[in-house]
């Protein structure tokens, strides 16, 4: 089995500062992902050195401002933008901000909560209650 | 002071197979500025994770792109293998390898032949696209396709390749080396080939690193970026020796594929070589509970492909992140500056899959 990945939680607020931090330590950007959840998205940013792979991820309501770390790493404008488009997030201050236009998709933001139905976890079996023993073996109960 | 233009490059034009479009800000002939649009084709493939079950979508990944079809397929399996704790026999993992290997092959020799047609090399074009038919030949053979292989699966391969038939291919993929070290010569000699390549769209190592370069393009700078490091499938076992180059030009991404080719005919030896009898899959039960990011070298770079399951058969999030997005940024500040003749070039030499990036 691979490596373990390395998932961090952290607040919107520190999110610029952490990022600054890891670009000053040689991490590069490798992506930022989004996923829909039932009533938030989940942002998640990934950074690699030397095959070291760290994401720092939280969790944003709809409408919910994000600030861009494109300032830090320019090359984060393509991802941002990808994520306001499909997911309508909205992300400020994005170093080339297409305004909506790098996805010209038929439905607006396809990955929005309103737009995607997520699945529902399976259902756990309720337990079967373990049957008392008899009192002497073979004895039929009841 | 020069007069300001904008030329529109794409979507369709004579070298681009697929479409992509850039608005050209040019001073004389002189790129001042270029903007990227992509998602002229855009098919929202990463919802349809909704609609399959997670063992048929191995289906849909392995038709995100035609060049690297293998490489989406084995992304996915890895990602899901993981989250569910699946032990791949060994004898699979070599055969990912295998077929990992030939997929480079084939899809570096396809782009050395569209590269040449872009600077006019007609001939060149033929021969590259001659001498990548046995290496379909052998894809046809191993796995009954030539193009969507869907040989992988969740737990193993579908197919096994006896050991007869992987010594042939060792032998057929040694003598096609001797005919792919004269075409190679060609590229790495050829006075119209350096001529129209060096010194034109360069990057330099930073530039590539901060703008998240992958692939041959991040290794023509000088970036030893190469995730059969991470030891994957079989390549924990081989001898993976990236190729890198320094000089960050055309010419540069031009040497690192063909470099590379022979590295993957070398690795595709080895684990021939090396590859263990035994199963070539393990039964599957269950589903995916939990998320992974599986990172795959493709042809093009680093590919990721995220998945999150909550224990249900429909995975609730499946994401694809192609080298060719990450490439886009240091697309555009390789155009800034260089002349408009040398556009081609240029976007040619990123090696752009738009089939990946419009998945």
């Amino acid at each position: 089995m691979s490596k373990p990945q390395e998932i961090v939680p952290v607040e919107k607020s520190d999110l610029v500062g952490i990022v600054a931090e890891l670009f000053a330590e040689g991490y590069r950007l490798v992506q930022i992902g989004c996923t829909t959840l039932p009533e938030a998205y989940e942002l998640t940013y990934s950074f690699d050195r030397e095959y070291r792979f760290r994401n720092l991820r939280f969790a944003v309501t709809k409408g919910e401002e994000v600030p861009s770390i494109s300032v830090i790493y320019p090359n984060a404008f393509l991802y941002e933008n990808e994520i306001h488009d499909l997911f309508g997030v909205v992300i400020t201050h994005i170093a080339v901000d297409y305004r909506g236009t790098l996805y010209r998709t038929a439905v607006g933001t396809p990955f929005s909560i309103d737009n995607v139905k997520l699945t529902e976890a399976p259902k756990q079996k309720a337990a079967v209650p373990e049957e008392k023993p008899s009192a002497v073996p073979g004895e039929q109960t009841g | 002071m020069a007069h300001r233009n904008i030329i529109p490059f794409g979507p369709q034009h004579p070298v681009l197979p697929e479409p992509i479009h850039f608005d050209l800000v040019t001073e004389d002939e002189r790129i001042i500025d270029a903007i990227p649009s992509i998602s002229y084709v855009h098919r929202g493939l990463e919802r349809l994770i909704e609609k399959r079950d997670f063992l048929d979508f191995v289906h849909v990944a392995d038709r995100i792109c035609g060049l690297c079809s293998f490489m989406h397929s084995l992304g996915y399996c890895q990602a899901v293998e993981e989250i569910m704790g699946i032990e791949v026999p060994e004898r699979a993992l070599y055969l990912r390898s295998i077929w990992a290997e030939l997929s480079r092959v084939h899809s570096h020799l396809f782009w050395l032949g569209v590269a040449a047609d872009a600077f006019g090399f007609e001939s060149l074009f033929m021969q590259a696209l001659r001498l990548r038919e046995p290496v379909l030949d052998i894809f046809e053979e191993t796995t009954g396709a030539r193009v969507i292989l869907g040989v992988c699966k969740i737990g193993g391969v579908r197919r096994d390749i006896d050991d007869d038939s992987l010594k042939g291919i060792v032998i057929r993929l040694a003598n096609l080396k001797a005919a792919l070290e004269e075409l190679g010569n060609v590229f790495i000699n050829d006075y119209s080939v350096r001529h129209r390549l060096s010194g034109v769209g360069f990057i330099s190592r930073d530039d590539a690193y901060a703008l998240g370069c992958v692939g041959p393009m991040a290794r023509a700078s000088g970036l030893e970026i190469d995730m059969r490091k991470l030891g994957y499938a079989a390549y924990k076992y081989l001898d993976v020796e990236p190729a890198v180059e320094t000089a960050g030009d055309c010419y540069a991404r031009c040497l690192v594929r063909v470099r590379e080719i022979f590295h993957s005919i070398d690795l595709v030896r080895q684990a021939a070589g090396k590859i263990p009898p035994g199963p070539i899959d393990v039964k599957v039960t269950g589903a995916p509970d939990g998320e992974y990011y599986s990172r795959v070298e493709q042809p093009r770079g680093e590919v990721i492909h995220y998945v999150k399951g909550n224990g249900a058969k429909f995975l609730q999030r499946f994401r694809v992140r192609v080298p060719t997005f990450s490439n886009i940024p240091a697309m555009i500040k390789v155009l800034k500056g260089a002349e408009v003749a040398d556009v081609p070039n240029i976007i040619l030499t990123l090696d752009p899959c738009i089939s990946c990036t419009e998945r």
